[in-house]
């Protein structure tokens, strides 16, 4: 067969295999090398909730996507070219996710009978069974190659079978023309103190390469030639590793130390994790016994006069309700991050979704409007934590930071940002006042109140969940009441003369305003760039801020004959936009499936209207 | 002395029922404040008071210092995060009963475990006050309440228990009226590091009154409750001629002078040694009438305290990073550059 070099501009991979089997590195690793080649990447993570879910078993694949392309990369791609099965149940689970005629690489070793049972399999031909003869099927004898490789190294078998990811991995090099060093010298790093298994690794990765390159089965390699990205530095992050970055960064511009109190949870923990690593900025970590002390602790922080944050997903967000209100009313700063995940209850811990954002919103008892922001992308979780810090600090109430388990999870490139460019955070910290200290009493133009520190003397007063007159009593006035709920309210609103205005992407006016927000920019960005290359008249907005809306809305909503909102839940932004601007007539996309859109799904939804 | 207790006064107006063992409590506390400052040598605006809610929880706002009347059941968690944030404060927490041994249990056992430097009030009523009389985790077994009409079936809490068993470094327990030793247990309790839990034995004259009277009533209090102090022999009794000896391994009570037994015989109190936990746990759990109710700093053990093992962490980790501005950090591990 005739090897030929393809030169493309983007390219789809696909690594599965079972839970064990290490795909989640093997894919994290391939994208780390194609981003530092200078390729864009966006990748998403595709994992099963069980640790080791049964052996070979449907419900025990665990994938990971890779986009990797010149230019524009903004997904992780809908459909693969080239997909990797480690077996048989990896193929069962997947094959949907390959175009036609996309190349699928199989672990032949493990396509026995008792695999192929394992998988559900009802003959001992799962091609012919699926449907995937069109496609280019590459056998390969991983696992045996893999023992052959390793058989003089001293490794103990199941380290040898263990090690079969870094050969497919090298045969993935060989496929898309990657340089093998970047990968060796993340291994150099890794196993710094386990030198043979820096060199078993990279003999098995080597072997891999050289395999492909031999077997001749593999008929076209790919090159995708560096991105044309704007100059200069770059790094490969992820949504949850940028989250607690952005927070470090809000606490060395506020001068306040970060306290972040919270309860291990799936898809969040990677936060607590993070910042906990990070001792050497000042931040103090607090595991708690649960997620209601996870907020509590933070309360407590905050009054005391820490950079306080609560970090947490989907369920955890519903035990936090009561002291978000606590938080609310005592007037006190606080960054609480759900990192969204498919519920109701349990639901699908490790799936993505978009369905918390009813309960960001109301989710709490009385009348305690709450701040919303919501990321779009891996690295714009440092920015939206950044700024959720600096509303929060500086108009002394909790904001929510919306992200999801599909942009906390994925990674992209990201130029780094220059930090000394970012704003100053000044919050209304008191030392000492005139006449009694009044800690109700409000600012004039962002409606907060100041932020007296226990410790700072003359200033001794009381804050609580009970209604408070402006002089910090306990009040059950009606008329008080009242004013204290129009007056908190107020405060959110006036955040909207603060956060930045809505910008529109694509025609600034026309047929179809495509509306999102939070993880799905990437998708919608896609799918706005096909529609316009078509010949669409449409513009995309996406919103960052949900609550308050940015002070434009209604101008951008207003240049659009149609608008569509488009969203991984049942439609609760679209909802949440109908209740304050009932004037337009608002379409809908909704997807509830775990799963992030696929583009192709945007451009039929915004064709069909 | 740099105060006087009228200094810790709050403007407030004091909102408890009349004859409510609350107000004992606070004339305990505000005459133990003035020594707490001198001990500690900190001011005023370095107390925060934190509750969460119930009667006892309307505490902070009786107190001219910094306070936080939280929600119910969350006191200790408000506490952990304020005592974390800034460990120069002295951080006191009143709360009950329900609030802390109910709907706080989990937060109480866990600030218990990690030894954080709390001082923590419990009012113990055996009632929920505030809501009006329902039966609590101490209320008897038996007790009718509206909540329990035909006599609670639910086997109560013993505190004392509950704090050794999650590994209290300190305890104490005594009861409204007595308020020079209360002084004298908050004094010791805000110079211990560490969770010290302060178990007050108050009456609720509205939902239930008389309560802890069998052993509290003035007439039968010396006989039925022992004053325990660190080095001193456990003899109690109006006539001071009762005491405590280990018998195999259970406490006894036995009478100076009779059978033979001298006052040489008596147990000495050690609060402060960590291995007298059984018998610390025993002296908890003493109960009326087999034995007299124990008062006093009942343990008293050091150990290191988790909020200055968070900002001795941070310190350690500070001195040996390489990295310490954002920057830096935004620049670390593999990045390129696009020119």
């Amino acid at each position: 067969m005739e090897h030929k070099i393809i030169d493309t501009k983007e390219v789809v991979i696909r690594f599965t295999g079972d839970s064990g089997d290490g795909m989640q590195l093997t894919g994290t690793l391939f994208a780390d090398a194609s981003a530092l080649y200078g390729n864009e990447i966006s990748t998403f993570p595709d994992y099963p909730a069980e640790i080791r879910a049964p052996q070979g078993t449907v419900a025990g694949v665990s994938g990971f996507q890779v986009h990797i392309g010149q230019t524009e990369v903004k997904t992780p791609g809908d459909f693969c070219d080239v997909l990797v099965a480690m077996n048989p149940a990896a193929l069962k689970a997947n094959a949907k996710w390959a175009k036609p005629g996309a190349s699928i690489i199989l672990d032949e070793d493990s396509f026995d009978e008792k695999g192929l049972e394992k998988a559900g399999f009802k003959t001992n031909d799962p091609i012919e069974e699926m449907n995937l003869k069109d496609y280019h099927i590459v056998w390969a004898p991983i696992t045996t190659l893999t023992k052959e490789s390793l058989k003089d190294s001293g490794l103990d078998n199941k380290a040898i079978v263990r090690s079969k990811n870094m050969f497919t991995l090298g045969m993935c090099y060989f496929m898309f023309n990657r340089p093998l060093h970047f990968t060796e010298a993340y291994l150099e790093k890794k196993f710094a103190k386990k030198p043979q298994l820096i060199e078993t690794n990279k003999k098995v990765l080597n072997d891999g390469y050289n395999y492909a390159h031999n077997i001749h089965a593999i008929p076209n390699t790919y090159r995708i030639e560096p991105a044309a990205q704007e100059p200069g530095i770059y790094r490969n992050i992820n949504g949850n590793q940028a989250t607690a970055w952005g927070l470090l960064a809000a606490s060395e511009k506020s001068g306040l130390p970060l306290f972040c109190g919270s309860y291990p949870i799936t898809p969040a923990t990677v936060i607590l994790e993070e910042l906990a690593i990070h001792k050497a900025f000042g931040a103090k970590t607090v595991q708690c016994e649960d997620e209601i002390a996870g907020i509590c602790t933070s309360v407590g922080a905050a009054y005391a006069g820490n950079l306080a944050v609560t970090t947490t997903s989907g369920p955890g967000l519903s035990l936090k309700s009561e002291a978000m209100g606590l938080a609310m009313i005592t007037e006190l700063p606080l960054v609480i991050v759900d990192v969204q995940r498919s519920g109701p209850s349990t639901g699908i811990p490790t799936k993505t979704e978009q369905t918390d954002l009813a309960q960001a919103l109301y989710g709490r008892n009385g009348e305690c409007p709450i701040m919303v922001m919501a990321a779009r992308t891996p690295s714009h979780c440092f920015e939206s934590a950044f700024y959720a810090a600096k509303y929060a600090l500086e108009h002394m109430m909790p904001v929510i930071l919306l992200t999801e388990g599909f942009i906390g999870n994925g990674s992209e490139p990201w130029k780094i940002p220059d930090v000394s460019k970012y704003p100053a955070i000044n919050p209304p910290i008191i030392n000492k006042c005139e006449g009694k200290f009044k800690p109700y009493e409000r600012d004039l133009e962002r409606w907060a109140r100041r932020w007296a520190h226990p410790g700072t003397p003359g200033l001794e007063h009381r804050v609580g969940g009970l209604e408070k007159a402006e002089n910090g009593s306990v009040s059950s006035d009606p008329e008080n009441h009242a004013l204290m709920v129009a007056n908190r309210a107020e405060k959110v609103a006036r955040v909207a003369n603060y956060i930045p205005d809505l910008k529109v992407m694509g025609n600034q006016e026309g047929d179809v305003l495509i509306v999102g927000w939070g993880g799905t920019y990437g998708h919608l960005y896609t799918a706005t760039k096909q529609l316009l290359d078509e010949g669409k008249n449409v513009g995309f907005a996406h919103f960052d801020y949900i609550n308050p809306l940015p002070k434009n809305t209604t101008e951008v909503f207003k240049k659009f004959k149609k608008i569509i909102v488009c969203e991984l839940n049942s439609g609760q932004f679209v909802n949440y936009l109908r209740g304050i601007h009932p004037q337009f007539t608002f379409g809908q996309l909704n997807k509830v499936q775990g799963q992030p859109f696929i583009v192709k799904e945007i451009v039929d939804a915004v064709n069909a209207l | 002395m740099k105060y006087t207790s009228q200094d810790f006064k709050s403007d407030q107006e004091v909102k408890w029922c009349p004859g409510c063992g609350d107000h004992a409590i606070l004339a305990s506390v505000l005459k133990a404040m003035p020594e707490v400052c001198e001990e500690l040598n900190i001011n005023k605006e370095d107390l925060v008071f934190v509750s969460g809610i119930g009667c006892s929880s309307r505490f902070p706002y009786y107190m001219n210092t910094y306070g936080f009347h939280s929600i119910h059941g969350r006191a200790t968690a408000i506490s952990t995060g304020v005592k974390v944030a800034n460990p120069k404060l002295s951080v006191w927490q009143a709360t009950g009963d329900g609030d802390s041994l109910a709907i706080g249990g989990n937060h109480f056992i866990h600030a218990i475990r990690r030894n954080i430097d709390l001082n923590i009030i419990m009012f113990n009523n055996r009632i929920y006050g505030l809501t009006k009389g329902q039966y609590s985790p101490t209320s008897k077994k038996g007790i009718v309440t509206k909540t329990s009409p035909y006599g609670s079936i639910e086997e109560p809490f013993t505190p004392g228990n509950l704090v050794l068993g999650a590994r209290g470094t300190f305890f104490a327990r005594s009861l409204d009226s007595e308020l020079k030793l209360n002084q004298e247990i908050m004094v010791q309790a805000a110079k211990h590091k560490g969770t010290s839990i302060m178990e007050m034995l108050v009456n609720c004259v509205i939902f239930n009154d008389g309560t802890h009277q069998e052993f509290a009533e003035r007439s039968v209090r010396a006989d039925r409750t022992i004053v325990l102090r660190h080095g001193e022999p456990m003899i109690f009794g109006a006539n001071r001629d009762k005491g405590l000896v280990l018998d195999g391994l259970q406490l006894k009570v036995v009478t100076i002078g009779e059978n033979g037994v001298t006052e040489k015989d008596i147990l000495v109190h050690d609060a402060k040694s960590d291995d007298k936990l059984p018998i610390h746990t025993m002296l908890a759990n003493m109960k009326y009438p087999d034995f007299p109710v124990a008062l006093g700093v009942i343990r008293d053990v050091e150990d290191s305290t988790y909020d200055e093992n968070v900002h001795k962490q941070v310190a350690e980790v500070k001195e040996k990073a390489k990295i310490s501005t954002i920057d830096q950090l935004l620049h670390s591990g593999a990045t390129w550059e696009v020119k």
